[in-house]
């Protein structure tokens, strides 16, 4: 089969822009017959899911938590980038391009990112319209910073909570939706199939994780917005019940997997302490603006950071990347300090961790402050509880975290840092219109492949859910659905129906008949230490063939010796994440396959075989210049489609930051 | 920071469903690490209770940073446990010693009928958010963002109200099991931006109507509700719910919806 990519013909900056003005409509009689179900509620699916409801479409949206407010979407931080030039420091629509593409090294489409640059104005309109409180300055604007990849300001925020307020505006919308009869929602509920008619997406199977029973519903299309898979490192930054399972059953029902092994590793977590760890908290990126990072020139040096002298400090990213400093791109920060402490210099207990210090920002704004104040005499102390209170305001609540969980001071002592899985830019393949390879399935956010490349830049997760969301399939779902208007909605005693939910209850029956010693937890655990050890920030050709027979032995030892307690019927949580864990368990091998396959390094993706003398990745264009498309044959066997990338208007070249 | 192993005993609310009765069941936990959070702790007494052949107690939780407002855990009498503005999922086991007794319930109310153990069901709030807490606002409809100014107070005292993360601790702590502060957080956000305007009045009404529907109980200014909330939101926003709810009767502008 042949990937269509169906990029517009034209000119880069008026593909989008011809798309709509030609793409077919749906007349508004029609759209109230026309189902569509969305199935995941962060910023990707809450917005569509809303969007779709205005637009008069009858929606049903699904999320296994208990309210659709609590999508991981919530949970970002730092902010969303978006092509204001608001600060009039040069930004413009395709500088965001450029630096998205540059900042993906090179492995995404251009014809896709140019139109996530050219919607991110209107996603910045259509929240604060929603009563997002973004930061302001004093004469009642909005506010920007920086994140890394980037030399302008152009992103926009909410303290340390931005993708908390741009969920619940997202959300806010979808109730209105709900109160108007348009969508109907449908909390606790977790997708386990997709229903497949005449070869186009027509429903899913769902299980109501209160009752446990299994529930068929139709839809003229349905809309994965389901987000990353990092779990299947087991520890990671998403949330504990973020998941593949939506994507891995629409894999298995046709829909080809991109690209994978693309995983971003983000730079800045609280350190793991034990084995005990659940999850992994991030510090937001924003936090490299104003934090400098660095260690011990000296190995082994054990002082405490208070008392190591200015010079016996190596600040390694400034020192290395002197344009962007301690902004590089995440990979590119994520890698030094893996580097740093591999070489025995990192700190703390564990000696995996570097120091991310703010004291040189707190000093810096005091100064500030002090004049501000008209106080130019302060003594350094006072310039210090004054730079205190500046950097309290900017980053607060992320501090309070860290004190928290560490139970450390970051005002007084540096905080403790060390990379942790992050984001997914790999996904479901989808064309230009965000539909996968089967028919009228669709998938959006992080659940598809399509932005970021082999790596995302940051604040830069939250522009594309909400880009795809709100701004493009509301179009591009018209295109196909104006040739649906005939098609009445399908009765879920269809035979497509009974079949799909006699597989799902087969699948949970074989889980719960296992009876083993094992627990669901320990499977993840051992999945997720191969995967980060083999797969992880540094990959080899030795390691990764041994992780795909470890992988496979797992599995095989899962389904002889998991133990789920607990019934089919009613609430059970461990039944659920064995379903999970379960899906985790073949997409991990899938992911090693395709770290396999590329025998480069891009972005987030290092195979220590391709490396500059440096240590900088080396990219193999002339061989991996495009998009692996994975399609699903039978376990284990999987057969890789290419989808060229060809740059019309972007030279790739090396990526430097220098 | 010194780091320590504790043995503790912990009495844990078990439920089989929403029909059932409920009752204490005791639990030993050995050799809990300091550094750990308060989930991580009941994880280890979960792996306990799977490797013993029982059932695993059913709690809420995904994020695990304190902000998506999914946990839920009454420790020892307090809506998320012991620490000032922190979720159960930050709360650290720093906090207690060894040979301590937990009490962990789940959060009491007639609105939040209990699922499983301590997992209740809080769709109440997405009902009165559904009655009014949004600004009508189709997508493609906005105008630039930066015409429409806010002055810098109004727009900080907007984002510290939208800060609340709907998780109900403020329901689980007042002795009326009343939703003021959940409602008036978001009241608060929108009334103090000029976008909320043209639905303000309307909007107030329409959101006390559906919190009374629900079978939340009334405010009787205990203020539980603002010491235990784990994003610090004010007391001040109850006040201003009040002014707005007056406001809108007496202006007799909220019936005509």
């Amino acid at each position: 089969m042949a990937l269509n990519s169906k990029i517009p013909a034209g000119p880069l900056d008026s593909k989008w822009k011809n798309y709509k003005a030609t793409c077919k409509l749906v007349n508004p009689a029609n759209k109230r017959s026309l189902e569509v179900i969305v199935v995941g509620t962060g910023l990707a699916g809450a917005s569509a899911a809303a969007s779709l409801g205005e637009m008069g479409y009858k929606v049903k949206a699904f999320c296994f938590q208990d309210s659709p407010r609590r999508a991981h979407s919530i949970a970002a931080q730092g902010g969303i980038n978006a092509a204001k030039n608001y600060q009039n420091d040069g930004d413009s629509t395709y500088r965001l391009f450029y630096d998205t593409i540059k900042g993906g090294d090179y492995r995404a489409r251009e014809g896709n990112v140019h139109r996530l640059a050219e919607v991110s104005a209107n996603i910045i309109d259509q929240c604060v319209a929603q009563g997002v409180p973004f930061a302001r300055e004093y004469g009642g604007l909005l506010s920007n910073r920086s994140f890394g990849g980037t030399q302008v300001q152009r992103t926009f925020y909410a303290a340390g909570q931005t993708g908390q307020q741009l969920l619940i505006g997202a959300y806010q919308g979808l109730e209105r939706q709900v109160a108007a009869g348009t969508v109907q929602m449908y909390s606790r509920h977790e997708m386990l199939e997709v229903v497949t008619i005449d070869g186009k997406a027509r429903g899913i199977i769902a299980r109501n994780l209160v009752t446990g029973e299994l529930e068929r519903h139709f839809g003229h299309a349905v809309l994965l917005c389901t987000g990353g898979y990092g779990n299947v490192f087991y520890l990671s930054t998403n949330a504990m019940g973020s998941n593949v399972t939506a994507a891995w059953k629409a894999h298995r029902k046709g829909a080809f997997f991109g690209n994978p092994c693309f995983t971003q590793i983000h730079p800045t977590c609280i350190p793991v302490t034990g084995d005990h760890q659940s999850k992994l908290t991030l510090m937001s990126e924003s936090l490299r603006n104003d934090g400098r990072i660095w260690v011990p020139k000296a190995k082994g040096d054990n002082r405490k950071p208070t008392d190591i002298p200015e010079e016996e400090r190596d600040y390694y990213l400034e020192r290395r990347y002197p344009a962007f400093g301690n902004l590089v791109p995440r990979d590119v920060a994520s890698r030094a300090a893996k580097e740093r402490c591999d070489a025995g210099y990192g700190v703390g207990s564990s000696k995996m961790a570097v120091y991310l210090d703010f004291a040189s920002a707190i000093e810096r704004y005091g100064k500030v402050e002090s004049n501000k104040q008209g106080k130019p005499n302060a003594s350094k102390a006072e310039i210090i509880a004054m730079g205190k209170d500046v950097v309290k305001e900017k980053y607060g609540n992320l501090f309070d975290m860290y004190a928290k969980i560490t139970g450390e001071n970051p005002y007084e002592v540096p905080m403790r840092i060390y990379p942790a899985v992050h984001y997914t830019m790999g996904g479901l393949w989808v064309d230009y219109e965000l539909m996968t390879t089967v028919p009228g399935l669709y998938a959006l956010g992080e659940a598809n492949f399509s932005d970021h490349g082999a790596n995302r830049l940051g604040a830069s997760a939250l522009m594309q859910g909400l880009a795809d969301g709100y701004f493009v399939i509301p179009y591009t779902i018209g295109n196909y659905l104006a040739d649906d208007i005939r098609t009445k909605s399908i009765p879920t005693d269809h035979p497509a129906f009974v079949a799909a939910e006699k597989e799902v209850s087969e699948r949970i029956n074989r889980l719960m008949n296992i009876k083993g010693k094992q627990s669901v937890e320990s499977f993840h655990k051992r999945l997720g230490k191969i995967m980060w050890d083999k797969c992880g920030m540094g990959r080899n050709e030795k390691g990764l063939k041994e992780a795909i027979e470890e992988i496979k032995a797992l599995r095989k030892e899962f389904y002889a010796d998991v133990r789920i307690p607990g019934e089919i019927i009613g609430f059970n949580p461990e039944l659920d994440k064995a379903g999970r864990v379960a899906d985790f368990l073949e997409l991990g091998e899938l992911m090693c396959i395709d770290a396999l396959h590329r025998n480069e390094s891009c972005g987030g993706h290092f195979r220590e075989e391709y490396q500059e003398e440096d240590g900088e990745a080396r990219r193999q264009d002339d061989k991996y210049m495009y998009v692996a498309s994975w399609e699903f044959k039978g376990d284990s066997q999987y057969e890789l489609h290419k989808e060229s990338l060809d740059y019309e208007v972007v030279h790739p070249s090396t990526r430097s930051y220098k | 920071m010194q780091h320590y192993t504790m043995n503790l005993t912990l009495k844990v609310w078990r439920q089989k469903n929403s029909k059932s009765q409920g009752a204490f069941e005791t639990f030993q936990v050995k050799d809990i690490s300091s550094e750990m959070s308060f989930l991580e702790m009941i994880d280890v007494l979960n792996e306990q209770l799977v490797s013993e052949g029982k059932e695993p107690i059913a709690f809420d939780h995904d994020c695990r940073e304190g902000i998506c407002g999914m946990c839920s855990m009454y420790i020892n009498g307090r809506a998320h446990g012991p620490w000032h503005e922190t979720t159960t999922c930050q709360l650290h086991m720093r906090e207690y010693k060894n040979g301590d007794t937990i009490v962990i319930e789940p959060w009491r109310a007639s609105a939040f009928p209990v699922i499983k153990d301590l997992a209740v069901d809080r769709t109440a709030f997405d009902r009165i958010i559904a009655a009014g807490g949004y600004i009508s606002v189709n997508t493609g409809n906005a105008v630039d963002a930066n015409c429409l100014p806010v002055e810098k107070q109004q727009a900080d005292d907007a984002f510290a109200a939208a800060t609340c993360i709907g998780c109900g601790a403020c329901v689980a702590a007042c002795p009326n099991a009343s939703a003021m502060l959940f409602v008036s957080a978001k009241v608060s956000h929108l009334a103090l931006l000029p976008q909320g305007e043209p639905e303000r009045k309307k909007r107030v009404v329409n959101m006390i109507s559906q919190m009374d529907t629900e079978g939340f109980g009334s405010c009787t200014n205990i203020g539980a509700c603002e010491a235990e909330c784990p994003k610090g939101i004010s007391l001040e926003n109850i006040a201003r719910l009040n002014r707005e709810y007056i406001g809108s009767m007496l202006s007799g502008s909220a019936t005509g919806v």
